[in-house]
This record gives structure tokens, C-alpha cells and sequence, in this order.
């Protein structure tokens, strides 16, 4: 095979992967200060794509504005939408039900998503129907042999990669993420500590939804359509991401994600006619993993009390 | 999830002590007739009245002291109420026996009350989430489809085959399910789900997103599809499956109702509740999760293969995601555990859309604000299951 094509290929598997990883980074930061799943997950996703349209297109149709402040203006809308889902999600369901069941806590969140997306589907006028994204990057290509590639992927691609880097540093290296792991790994030694348990977990949502919602919004610009359900699956490849790499660490998801990209890729590399198998592979492989390594492939670091 | 809470206490009533027997039997044949004329209801102020009138019912039972007594009195003579619900869905079945619509409703109804009741087998008594519950279900519809279209085997013997043949994949899933736990396991049901779901479209083998059609049920050379005649009456050729399907509701019941009250019950009681203590006690925690998903799968598939072969048809469209979360919302729905809390929710999940077409577009905004509403004030569902009675084993006194 031509090496331009693998190159291609390749970006393209890198590209799926950052925004895998961005949503599968959420699911494991609930998990670790909640231990619970936050199934709306994908819902934020669709969320911050929607509001991102919404913004953009409205500002920029009033104002007139230059595509990098429409921009601007549709990612702010869309991490300040996710976020604020991410809280309420948070306020009004999760801590509520910290002591139920965990199907019960599952299926609230679950529901939850189905209110989210429904309210879009009825809420944005022709809801029902996929909606194009305004091209807000700058056009162009890059172009060596056979491999050529736009400016707005490389940006995507660079923006979606620093995000994951530093949302890692926020939880490795800063206050707010110490209390997050203090939290995360005894919250009543935590707040013992003076740590202000409800905020930081609020926190947490907000950071993961906020992130969840700019994946979103990429997904937008890369796309270029978002339609209201777009959610569903990719809210359960970051959960399997999530799950796959190991819920317990911040690593493992974005390997999770990184790696669920990649056998995607492969497929559609290795039988071009049937591409549409791509996902039936990916989540058979999802499954043979979880045989594999019950508890993710970075393994969480508890033992059972009796 | 192996963290569901074992059943609260109830606080104990009174029982009423003149005709018990005559009260309940009042009580079941009020109730049926209720839902009866709600499925034959044509115009929406009937059914609104109704909804308020079930809805008084039930905080009247709920919330009163005669009413807890009456319900209480009902939990006592079981055998009695369960046979009285056998006897009126027979009648309900033969005062609608020319009724396309209503039938089809109360075969409905029965289909997806008995997979329900093998959720709740999974997922109450062994502790296992089946997030996939409707992929089984469709996995019945197929080997139906299968079955009547590439085999010369009787279609009587069709569900049979489906419960078979869905109760040996879910022992292929349960390998992964078995070593992992909670949330983990969750991913593997969801994730077969999918995968079972975008298989059926792209391939041509099981006629892709098309479906594929089913041959009607049969036994003894009568064809359910033909029958429109019975001695002088002129009938719908839904009779034959409301009644078949009332009936698998029946024996299902009682399986899963012998199985909860017997030493398997506790069992699996045990083994979800505290793995520890249950591996103490020796009970294999592995065995009874086998037991437990896969006699739930197989019912499933026996529930979806009469479902298709009724409607004739089976589609992929039905084993996704949200599909699967219907029916378990319809077990969190109508209490944890509780068989018939999931009947009482099926009717509600499935019949209320069809009736109220004014609220067929926010269908499913509603039902989902429905099920965060129980979940958040009500999170032992409509009907909580009852705590295990077992002071008769104490006293020696019989019931």
C-alpha cells in the first residue's frame, strides 16, 4: 500500500481518537469522584454541538461577524451549555441518588440523555432532521504525494490533543485537580481535609461535560452535520473507551479512546466495501477485552472490604 | 449490579377477616375491567377519567389504612388473585373476540409483561443488568423467522427454538460478564447490543435492515393467520394469540413465582446481595448467575419469537439501545422484583402513547421525565417488591 493512503489513514484514526478520548475522559472523571456513570454523556456531546451551531449561526448572521469570533463565540456557548448540563445533571439526579442502586443511578442518567435529546429533536426548529455545521476554519489543504489533508482537520486535531493534555494537568498538577483525586479516593478522609466535597464534584461534572460538549463542538466543524441522536452511540464508544482503558485512571480512557479509533480505522482499511461492519468489529473486540481484562487495561487500585 | 438493596420491611396491617376471598376476587375482576375498557376506549375523555380513576386507586392503596389492608389481603390469598387475573384476561380475551386492535393490545401487553418478569429474574434475583434485553428479544424473532422460512420443523415448536437458541448466546455473553462486575458488565450487554444491532443491517444473510417475515403460528394444522371463524361467531385472528400469549404469561409466572419462593430464590437472593457471604455459605456465585441470565434469556427469545410470528415481520430496528432500556425501564418502572408491578407498567409504557395521540410526539419526553420522577420519589417503583415472608418456616403455622 501507498504510504500517502497509510498516512491518511492514520490521521483519520487520530483524529476519531482525540474525540473519543475527550468524551471517555468524562466517564472517567465521574467515576472516580462518584463512582457512579453518567450515561447522559452523549447527550452533552450533541448538546454542545447544537449550542455551538446556535451561537455561531446567531451571532454570526446579527453581527456579521468574522468566522474566527463566530467561532469563538459558538465554542464558548457550547462548553458553557455542556458544563451547566453537566451541574444541573450533577445537582438534581446524581447526588440525590448517591445511595441507591447503581442501575438506578444508571438509568436516571440514561433518561436524563433521552430528556436532553428529545428537548432538542422538539425544542430547534426541524429538529427531526441532521443540520448542517457552518465551515468557521480556515480552508485549505496540505498536501504531500498522495496524502493531502485541510487546515481545519490539522487545527481540530492539534486543539483536540492540547485539551487532553491539559485537562491531564489540571488533575495532575493543580489544586483543583488534588482535590478532585483526594475526593476520588476517600471523600470522608477528604473532607476531613477541608475539602469542600459537594463543589468539587460539581466540579468534575462541569469539567467533563464542558469537554464532552467541545468534542462535540469539533465534531461539528469536522463533520461539517449534527443531528440529534449522534449522541447515543458516541456516548457509549467513550463509555466503552472509558471502560476498555480502565475507569479508574485518567490514562485509560485516552488509551481506550486512541485504541477504539484504531480498530475502526483498521476495518475500514482492511475491507473497504464494508466499511458499516467497522463498528460491529470494534464492539466485538470491545468485548473479547473486557474478557481479557475484567477491570480495563489499566487496572484500578482498590480491594474489597468486607 | 450487585449492589441492589434487598427489599425493605413492611410495616404489618390488619388483615381483613370477613370473606377475603369474595374482596379479592372483587378487587382483581374491578381492576381488569378497568384496564379492559381502557384498551377498548376509543375517545380520549374515557381514557383521562380512567387514568385519574386508576391513579386514585392507587393512592387510595397506597396512602389510606383500608386501602393498605385491602392491598395486604390481596398479597395474602395470592393463589386466589392470581387465578381470578388468569380467569379475567380469559374473559376480557372473549368480550373482545372480534376486536382487531384491543387484542393485539393485550397480546402485546402479555408478550412483553412475561419478558419483563425474565428482566426481572435477571436483574432482581441474580443481580445482573441486561442492557440487551430487546437484542434477545429480536434474536427470538429471527430464529422464528429462520425456523418458518428455511426449516420443515412445526411452528409450534418456534419459541421453543428461540428460547433455545437465545438462552445459549446469553450463556456466550455471560463468559465476559462473569469476570467482570457492575459497571464493566453493564458495558458488555450494551456494547453486544450495538453490535448485535448494526450486524443485522449490514448483513444480507438475515435480509438487513429490511427484516426479514415470519410464518404465522401453528399447531395441529391450524394456522393462526387463517382463523376468522369459530362454530358461528366471526372472529379476529389476534384471538388465538392473545390467548396464547396470555397463557406463556401464565406458566411463566408461576416458573418465576415458584422459582423466587423456593431455595433457588434465596439463592439467588444471596449470591446478589452479598457475594462474600454467599461464597462463605458455598453457594457458587458463577452457577446461579448462569441459572439466572440464561433461563431470563431464554424466556425472552420465547417472547420474541411469538411477537414476531404474530406480527408477521421482524425488522433490526427493534434490538437497539433504547428498545432494551423500555423494557428495563418498565421493570424499574413497576417496582424492582415485583411481577406483577412490571405488568402494571407495561400497560402503562405501552398502551397510554397509543391511546393518547395527542401526546405521541413527546411520547418519549415524557416517559423518560416519568421514569427520573419515580426514580427520584419513588425508587422502589410503583408496586416495591415485598420483603421475603418467611415466618412460617418460625412458628410452623400454615398459612
Amino acid at each position: 500500500m501507498d504510504l500517502g493512503i497509510v498516512a491518511q489513514q492514520v490521521f483519520n484514526g487520530l483524529m476519531l481518537g482525540v474525540i473519543y478520548s475527550m468524551i471517555a475522559v468524562g466517564f472517567s472523571l465521574f467515576f472516580g469522584v462518584l463512582d457512579v456513570i453518567k450515561f447522559s454523556h452523549g447527550d452533552v456531546v450533541t448538546l454542545g454541538s447544537f449550542s455551538a451551531l446556535g451561537a455561531a449561526g446567531v451571532s454570526g448572521a446579527l453581527f456579521a461577524l468574522p468566522p474566527a469570533l463566530a467561532l469563538l463565540a459558538g465554542l464558548s456557548a457550547a462548553v458553557g451549555a455542556g458544563a451547566l448540563a453537566g451541574i444541573v445533571i450533577g445537582r438534581v439526579l446524581v447526588i440525590p441518588l448517591r445511595g441507591a442502586p447503581s442501575i438506578n443511578v444508571l438509568l436516571a442518567t440514561l433518561m436524563a440523555g433521552t430528556v436532553l435529546r428529545e428537548a432538542i429533536r422538539l425544542g430547534v426548529p426541524n429538529g427531526g432532521n441532521p443540520k448542517p455545521f457552518p465551515a468557521l476554519l480556515p480552508s485549505g489543504m496540505i498536501k504531500a504525494g498522495s496524502f493531502s489533508v485541510g487546515i481545519d482537520s490539522v487545527i481540530i486535531l492539534c486543539a483536540g490533543l492540547l485539551l487532553v493534555v491539559g485537562t491531564h494537568l489540571l488533575v495532575t498538577r493543580t489544586r483543583f485537580g488534588l482535590s478532585i483525586r483526594a475526593v476520588a479516593q476517600d471523600d470522608e478522609v477528604a473532607r476531613l481535609a477541608g475539602i469542600d466535597q459537594q463543589r468539587v464534584v460539581l466540579g468534575t461534572f462541569a469539567l467533563g461535560s464542558g469537554l464532552a460538549a467541545f468534542a462535540g463542538c469539533m465534531l461539528g466543524l469536522y463533520y461539517r452535520e449534527i443531528s440529534f441522536n449522534m449522541g447515543v452511540l458516541l456516548g457509549i464508544i467513550g463509555f466503552a473507551s472509558a471502560v476498555v482503558g480502565g475507569l479508574g485512571s485518567l490514562i485509560g480512557p485516552i488509551i481506550g479512546g486512541f485504541l477504539f479509533a484504531g480498530v475502526q480505522t483498521l476495518v475500514v482499511v482492511a475491507m473497504p466495501i464494508s466499511s458499516a461492519y467497522r463498528d460491529v468489529v470494534a464492539f466485538a473486540v470491545i468485548i473479547i477485552l473486557i474478557a481479557l481484562f475484567p477491570t480495563g487495561m489499566i487496572a484500578e487500585q482498590r480491594s474489597d472490604r468486607v | 449490579m450487585s449492589s441492589l438493596s434487598s427489599p425493605a420491611p413492611s410495616l404489618s396491617v390488619p388483615r381483613i377477616r370477613r370473606h377475603p376471598r369474595a374482596l379479592v376476587t372483587a378487587v382483581v375482576a374491578l381492576l381488569f375491567s378497568g384496564g379492559g375498557v381502557m384498551m377498548h376506549a376509543e375517545s380520549q375523555p374515557v381514557v383521562l377519567a380512567l387514568l385519574a380513576a386508576f391513579i386514585l386507586a392507587f393512592g387510595v392503596a397506597d396512602r389510606t389504612q383500608i386501602g393498605r389492608e385491602i392491598a395486604a389481603t390481596c398479597g395474602d390469598y395470592r393463589g386466589v388473585a392470581n387465578g381470578m387475573a388468569l380467569l379475567c384476561a380469559l374473559i376480557l380475551i372473549v368480550l373482545f373476540h372480534a376486536d382487531h386492535y384491543a387484542l393485539l393490545m393485550l397480546a402485546t401487553v402479555a408478550i412483553f409483561s412475561t419478558a419483563c418478569i425474565a428482566l426481572n429474574l435477571q436483574l432482581a434475583f441474580a443481580g445482573i443488568a441486561n442492557f440487551a434485553g430487546a437484542a434477545f428479544f429480536i434474536i427470538g424473532s429471527y430464529t422464528a423467522a429462520v425456523v418458518s422460512a428455511y426449516t420443515t420443523v412445526p411452528r409450534a415448536f418456534a419459541p421453543a427454538i428461540g428460547a433455545l437458541v437465545t438462552g445459549a448466546m446469553g450463556l456466550v455473553l455471560l463468559l465476559p460478564v462473569l469476570r467482570t462486575r457492575g459497571h464493566y458488565a453493564a458495558l458488555v450487554t450494551i456494547a453486544f447490543g450495538v453490535l448485535l444491532r448494526t450486524w443485522l443491517e449490514v448483513n444480507d444473510v438475515l435480509g438487513g435492515p429490511q427484516g426479514l417475515k415470519i410464518g404465522s403460528f401453528s399447531i395441529l394444522g391450524l394456522d393462526f393467520a387463517r382463523l376468522n371463524q369459530i362454530g358461528p361467531w366471526s372472529v379476529s385472528f389476534y384471538l388465538p394469540y392473545a390467548t396464547l400469549s396470555v397463557c406463556m404469561f401464565g406458566l411463566v409466572f408461576i416458573l418465576v413465582r415458584r422459582l423466587e419462593n423456593s431455595w433457588v430464590g434465596i439463592a439467588l437472593d444471596v449470591v446478589r446481595s452479598d457475594e462474600t457471604a454467599a461464597a462463605v455459605f458455598g453457594l457458587s456465585i458463577r452457577l446461579w448467575k448462569v441459572v439466572g441470565f440464561v433461563l431470563g434469556n431464554a424466556i425472552i427469545g420465547m417472547a420474541g419469537a411469538l411477537y414476531g410470528m404474530m406480527n408477521g415481520f421482524v425488522t433490526p430496528n427493534g434490538a437497539g439501545l433504547g428498545d432494551s432500556l423500555l423494557m428495563l425501564s418498565i421493570v424499574v418502572l413497576g417496582g424492582i422484583g415485583n411481577l406483577w408491578g412490571s405488568v402494571v407498567a407495561a400497560l402503562i409504557i405501552l398502551e397510554l402513547p397509543e391511546k393518547l395521540q395527542t401526546i405521541q410526539e413527546f411520547r418519549l419526553l415524557l416517559f423518560a421525565l416519568l421514569v427520573l420522577v419515580i426514580l427520584l420519589f419513588r425508587p422502589g417503583g410503583i408496586l416495591p417488591r415485598p420483603a421475603r415472608d418467611l415466618s412460617r418456616f418460625i412458628d410452623g403455622a400454615p398459612k
